[in-house]
């Protein structure tokens, strides 16, 4: 089994370890923005637990995914920004 | 939508979780435990469990003997009918019935708005840890660690143990409140003085007490924090990430939702962990901040009696009495300080989701008309954030939970 998995933040390929959490991805990817809020204002994670819902990023498509409950898995596609 | 079906149902994974699935299970019942997280093991024990030998993997892998069935990724959004939960997972939806519940649902950190506070790498300190935990990498990253609680020594220690620059704990609470704690519970208060305050001198970093974040600065991310002392001196500090928590407020969503009593200290329950509903149980930081030990010890018990071995659960009252009389100590040693109901200013962003001010906040009357007039509390985290701020700040209790407690997908309220 492999000790790393290679995905994608924003279009750049990321290398983090196995079991990492997508938050790890985005630090080594070097961006702290997340999101925008509702007034336009830079936004990043919170609380690291679910609950704050400003991690939200968009994984393989799919909106409003909370990252800091997400795995990192082989090939996933991260979008900021979003 | 699929049914499953359980003698016993836990929420939450975390260590009054576990204990508990484990001992329902120990006395013959079917157990499901659920999670929304994709890990056994609660905030404490995120990351751990894998690491053998230590308690979470003790625990978690007693309850894969036990034959617990373990949900990851399920979030629960609603009751539909009495002893039956509606869950949302990763790609699908299940409803799960059962003849006991047991709520473990922990805690979250307290924030209180200052100006700043909302910017990027400002997170909170068991969200940083817990980030960290998660693999973020913290080496060589200078970290202001502030707020209130024991939670913030620990996080130093962790940060420091993964090579972090920590610059300084900022702890609210006045050191002579902190003293007196130590020397109602010591018998050698010299050692333990010597352990709470120096703890993190030991380690190099400041621990300063009487002193907390003001505000936070930079542009697209964080640069720096000023910090205030109790006689009114300010400085900045510049820094990678503020961690910053004003201790923990219990998850209450889920108890409130079933129709369970709470107060805004936790779930009342009897001695048996059983909640004002019969037959829903509720064990660890949901009941009361409490700690790891007490959160075990509750744990157990509210397995026990779930499980219907009412005898086995009695056998831990007297242990968990005397968890129960620290945690109160502590309550009192950590309180706020009323200094920091004036962080915000007026235009200081208190709900986050829908970008609410203080002044407009401020200017209702109470929790329904803030909902109504600014959409304070009514986005996606649906007030779990800015509630304890506002508990805090002007003493509203959040008022009602409804159905579904978490933004849910639409096939998950349709099917």
């Amino acid at each position: 089994m492999p000790d790393s998995v290679t995905l994608s933040v924003n279009g750049t390929a990321i290398t983090v370890p196995v079991g990492a959490m997508v938050p790890t991805a985005v630090a080594i990817a070097g961006v702290s923005q997340y999101r925008r809020s509702v007034s336009g204002e830079p936004r990043g994670p919170l609380c690291g637990m679910g609950i704050c819902f400003e991690c939200r990023v968009i994984i393989d498509g799919r909106a409003h995914c909370r990252s800091c409950q997400v795995v990192c898995q082989p090939g996933m596609e991260v979008l900021t920004d979003g | 939508m699929a049914d499953r079906d359980y003698d016993v149902v836990v929420v939450g994974a975390g260590p009054a979780g576990l204990a508990a699935a484990c001992r329902a299970a120990e006395c013959g019942r079917m157990v499901a435990m659920l999670d929304d997280n994709p890990h056994p093991g609660g905030q404490i024990w995120r990351a751990a469990a894998g690491k053998s030998p230590n308690a979470a993997a003790r625990w978690v892998q007693a309850a894969e003997r036990l034959g617990v069935e373990w949900i990851a990724g399920a979030r629960v959004f609603d009751a539909p009918e009495p002893q039956r939960l509606a869950v949302e997972m990763v790609d699908e939806e299940c409803h799960v019935r059962y003849r006991s519940l047991i709520l473990a649902t922990g805690a979250r950190e307290r924030f209180l708005p200052f100006p700043g506070w909302t910017l990027p790498n400002a997170m909170g300190a068991g969200g940083l840890q817990a980030l960290a935990k998660s693999g973020m990498p913290v080496a060589g990253k200078k970290i202001v660690i502030a707020g209130s609680g024991p939670l913030l020594l620990a996080v130093a220690r962790y940060m420091r143990s993964h090579d972090a620059d920590v610059c300084l704990i900022a702890e609210q609470a006045d050191q002579s409140k902190l003293l007196r704690f130590v020397l109602r519970l010591a018998g050698h208060p010299a050692k333990l003085i010597q352990a709470l305050t120096l703890r993190a001198g030991l380690l190099g970093v400041p621990y300063i007490t009487s002193c907390w974040p003001v505000s936070a600065q930079g542009g697209e991310r964080l640069q720096s924090v000023t910090l205030r002392r109790g006689d009114g001196t300010t400085w900045t500090e510049s820094c990678d990430y503020l961690a910053c928590g004003f201790g923990l407020v219990p998850n209450l969503e889920l108890a409130a939702l079933l129709g369970c009593r709470t107060s805004k200290a936790g779930v009342p329950v009897d001695e048996y962990q059983q909640t004002s509903v019969a037959g829903v149980y509720s064990a660890g930081e949901a009941t009361g901040i409490g700690g790891l030990e007490l959160s075990l010890m509750e744990g157990e018990i509210a397995g026990y009696a779930a499980g219907g071995s009412p005898d086995r659960a009695q056998a831990h009252f007297g242990a968990r009495e005397s968890h129960r009389r620290f945690a109160a100590a502590l309550e009192e040693a950590f309180a706020l300080r009323q200094e920091l109901r004036n962080l915000p200013q007026p235009g200081t962003l208190v709900c986050r989701c829908e970008d609410v001010t203080m002044e407009r906040v401020r200017a209702c009357a109470g929790w329904r008309e803030a909902k109504l007039h600014t959409r304070c509390g009514m986005g996606p985290c649906q007030g779990r954030i800015c509630g304890g701020a506002v508990e805090f700040l002007l003493g509203w209790q959040s008022e009602s939970v409804r159905p579904p407690i978490l933004p849910v997908r639409v096939r998950s309220m349709t099917e």
